[in-house]
């Protein structure tokens, strides 16, 4: 037993070195050749079917299952690429459980899904394994498209633009490309560097270009994509954090979960990584679980995830809760935090919570409090879209809620720019639906460049 | 309790369930385990005659196909009769027979199609204490190309003669084995009662390729790179067979012959499904071959325990029982009318009695109705093909449902009649009008 476990405060090193590598294993190990078969077999080829009209990108998944029934992964693998050019990563992070799986029929008739997700994983897997590129670029059509963020949403757009012929230029602020998939998912979910190797395959068909450590409003200005391309897809994530609004939130050992998490995926040593002996998580979200979730796996003794409403309320998915309470999380409804209590050092002690309900339909504090000892405190609260970059750096872009208004092509208010993914209006937060927007705006641009016969 | 003892041909066993003549009744060693199972039977692997013994392929004899779940569907072999000596299979015979008085023991034959090669074999066998004889003339592989095996089978000629010279041979009851690699069961089943048979059994294999292997180009099993049509059996062939001992049982000609059913019997329902349908008694091959023999635990309790609780006291009360309600299509009653019925609250929305229906059939399944998912059948368009009932992936979520007499059927828009009428009457029939004249 390392003695780790038992450091007070942040500190790294609390399990066995062993110990870290089957703890971040792969969540959902891949699927055998048989088991795939077997699985495959279980789909009914339904018509019309649910699970197709769930998925944001309306992947064909009876015929892409029905391929790997009958031995054909690859095509199978063309089936999921054709509407999702990131369905490897979307095997891995969808909440399946409540998209395609939880309308499955067979879900219905026997609580027993076809596991559309994993099967999506063996096809796709096969596929990329081969290296298999299904694509090829169209002749060049001589228009240059800036996309900034190279998250789910710009590489879906960057592919399709790439494979219309047009040269896509994306601009990234940071050091990789992947957004989330790279800096913002629970590293069990995406093992073995997936997210780029990925990114590898989705570039090669050529024509992206992807120019690292180009920030909006920093070193990049709409104003000059504007002018220098003949379009500009706008694919960024959320820069920001909600605040607690509590008492002392700025103390040592208060941050936030997405830095958390993504400074996690980046480590070279999970065992280097330092995690408070007592964790409490503010949140009710995938956020919230998975930077809960990781803080056990990396040795925290207690960790609780603290909502300021009930279980039917919370965003993460029965599965993520029940994973979350699979490994020892222990997650508390209905308390919100009012004070995040302060050691003379300056460091988080503790955290005070304020029990709530809901009264009339809103929520209320009840006045009562209770108090969980802390050395760290992750907040989940949400994310929130910094506009103020954009807006700085050319015309004004309308906003709506926070976030860029478009249209059901994905334009937004400015004539050449699109957008999608988190950083729209109206978005869900999913991985998918980025991938379905950046692809789907893909497509309006390619309209909007071909129309009068251009290009 | 039900009595389930078996009198076939006046050959006694505990139960119904034989082993059919195949590898797991070549020798002692897997007979008597088949005898401490609980098999009633068995019919010995085939002997030939006198001398150097066949040979078989040294690479793979058996191919199959599977489900999904790689449960075993069909199988087949080009496996030969018995490459063992004959006097070693004739004293092992003997001896278990002698072990195991209270068992069925019949054992398998095929030699040249000549008197003389039958007049030899027959004593030897007889000396054992067998209980009977099977003529092998179903084996469609290897003997087939020597003139025995299907080569006699598929001439009734030959099986009379040869049938013939057995009853002139032997006291032995005589069960001939027939073929179902010919165009007409009736024909080699009363072949064999013209020469004198006390019994038919069916159905032997069938010519079949059950794979082609797509990087060799070759069929499966492949030995060598060359492939060969081998003998299909299973619970693939099971609805073939059940027919073919249907239609001997049902012919005028051959009625009261004694069946022992072979085809895919895997389960006690199997063999209750066949002796329905007419068959003294049930042998089993490729179920022991994929599951062991225990499998016959279960065939005995269940054919027992359905027999029980239907009120059947003995293995007479269900033989040919399903006979009489086997017929020609031309006399089934055409005013007989039914509707597809989805039950709703156990519909799980799959859609596909609808696109089956819409694509390949009748157009008589909604997938939509206000907007909302609902699958519903259209009587006005229903010809109660089944179809949907048979691509529901929910037991019993479609049924069938018959027509009361007097109730309009919605698709003729005329009352369903209450009075049976078939081909032979109907005015569109021209040899109903020619009979009419």
């Amino acid at each position: 037993m390392p003695e780790g476990r038992f450091k007070e405060g942040i500190a790294g090193e609390r399990l066995e070195a062993s110990q870290y590598s089957e703890n971040f294993s792969d969540l959902h190990p891949p699927l055998d050749h048989h088991e795939a078969l077997v699985e495959s077999d279980r789909c009914y080829f339904c018509y019309d079917a649910p699970c197709m009209q769930a998925c944001p990108t309306s992947i064909d998944i009876p015929l892409f299952i029905r391929q790997i029934s009958t031995g054909n992964p690859i095509g199978s693998a063309k089936t999921i690429f054709d509407q999702n050019i990131l369905g490897g990563m979307c095997a891995r992070v969808c909440p399946t459980e409540t998209l395609c799986e939880e309308v499955c029929v067979r879900e219905v008739a026997e609580g027993k899904p076809v596991q559309i997700g994993r099967l999506q994983r063996y096809a796709t897997d096969i596929a990329m394994a081969q290296d298999k590129q299904f694509y090829q670029r169209a002749e060049p059509t001589g228009r240059k498209i800036a996309v900034v963020g190279a998250g789910p949403a710009g590489l879906a757009a960057a592919h399709r633009l790439a494979r219309h012929g047009h040269a896509v230029t994306i601009l990234e602020a940071r050091p990789k490309a992947g957004g989330l998939n790279e800096y913002g998912i629970a590293a069990y979910k995406s093992t073995d560097d997936f997210a780029q190797a990925e990114v590898d395959y989705v570039t090669a068909i050529g024509g992206i270009d992807i120019e690292y450590g180009r920030a909006l409003g920093d070193n990049v200005h709409l104003a000059d994509l504007i002018s220098t391309y003949d379009a500009v897809f706008l694919g960024m994530g959320l820069g920001g954090v909600n605040a607690l609004r509590a008492e002392g939130e700025d103390a040592e050992g208060v941050g936030a979960a997405v830095d958390f998490i993504s400074v996690l995926r980046q480590a070279d040593d999970l065992s280097a990584l330092p995690v408070g002996r007592r964790v409490v998580v503010i949140g009710g979200g995938m956020t919230a679980i998975d930077a809960a979730v990781q803080s056990r796996l990396l040795g925290a003794e207690e960790v609780t995830i603290c909502y300021r409403r009930g279980k039917e309320h919370m965003n993460a998915s029965e599965f993520e809760q029940d994973l979350a309470a699979s490994k020892g999380v222990t997650i508390r409804h209905w308390m919100q935090p009012t004070r995040v209590v302060v050691d003379a050092g300056g460091k988080a002690a503790g955290i005070e919570l304020e029990y709530t309900a809901l009264q009339d339909g809103k929520l209320v504090g009840l006045g009562q409090t209770v108090t969980f000892p802390a050395d760290q405190v992750f907040k989940a609260i949400g994310q929130t879209f910094v506009g103020d970059a954009l807006n700085g750096s050319g015309p004004a872009i309308e906003l709506e809620g926070g976030r860029i208004r478009v249209d059901e092509e994905g334009r937004t208010s400015l004539g050449k720019v699109w957008a999608g993914g988190d950083c729209i209006f109206g978005g869900d937060d999913l991985t998918v639906s980025a991938v379905a927007q950046g692809r789907d705006a893909a497509e309006s641009i390619h309209r909007a460049l071909t129309a009068n016969g251009r290009a | 309790m039900a009595d389930i003892r078996n009198n076939f041909v006046g050959i006694k066993s505990p139960n119904p369930f034989w082993l059919a003549s195949a590898p797991p009744t070549d020798k002692a060693y897997n007979v008597v385990r088949a005898f401490k199972a609980g098999w009633g039977g068995v019919v010995w692997k085939t002997l030939g005659e006198e001398g150097p013994p066949v040979v078989n392929v040294n690479g793979p004899r058996y191919g199959a196909i599977w489900g999904a779940d790689r449960r075993l569907l069909g199988l087949n072999n080009i496996e030969l009769i018995t490459d063992r000596d004959l006097q070693t299979n004739l004293r092992e015979i003997k001896q278990v027979k002698m072990d195991w008085p209270d068992r069925a023991m019949v054992v398998s034959l095929m030699v040249p199609c000549e008197e003389q090669a039958w007049k030899a074999i027959l004593p030897l066998v007889e000396e054992t204490g067998a209980d009977g004889i099977e003529l092998n003339f179903g084996c469609p592989h290897g003997m087939s190309e020597r003139g025995m095996g299907a080569a006699v089978g598929q001439v009734p000629e030959y099986i009379e003669m040869v049938v013939r010279w057995c009853k002139q041979n032997t006291r032995m009851p005589v069960i001939t084995k027939l073929t179902p690699n010919i165009t007409d069961i009736r024909k080699p089943a009363r072949a064999a009662l013209a020469g004198g048979t006390d019994a038919v059994s069916l159905i032997n294999t069938i010519n079949s390729i059950t794979a082609v292997n797509l990087d060799s180009f070759a069929p499966e099993p492949t030995i060598d790179g060359k492939g060969t049509h081998g003998g299909y059996c299973g619970p693939a062939v099971k609805p073939i067979a059940m027919n073919m001992v249907a239609e001997i049982a049902r012919d005028p000609e051959t009625a009261g012959l004694p069946i022992s059913a072979i085809g895919g019997i895997t389960t006690w329902r199997d063999a209750a499904e066949f002796m329905a349908l007419g068959a003294g008694n049930a042998q089993v091959c490729t179920a022991a071959m994929t599951y062991g023999f225990k499998i016959v635990e279960e065939m005995i309790a269940g054919l027992s325990d359905w027999m029980d609780e239907k009120g059947h006291r003995s293995l007479d009360d269900i033989i040919g029982r399903a006979t009489p309600n086997v017929t020609d299509w031309q006399y089934l009653n055409l005013n007989y009318v039914a509707k597809a019925r989805i039950d709703q609250d156990a519909c799980i929305k799959c859609g596909r009695c609808h696109i089956a229906c819409e694509d390949t059939s009748h157009q008589a399944i909604t997938n939509m109705v206000d907007g909302v998912r609902h699958f519903e059948v259209i009587e006005a368009e229903c010809v109660g093909c089944n179809l949907c009932v048979n691509v529901c992936p929910v037991e019993n979520c479609i049924t069938m449902e018959p027509l009361a007499a007097g109730v309009m059927d919605e698709r003729t828009g005329k009352p369903v009649s209450p009075v049976y009428a078939n081909w032979t009457e109907h005015p569109n029939n021209p040899a109903a009008k020619v009979a009419a004249e």
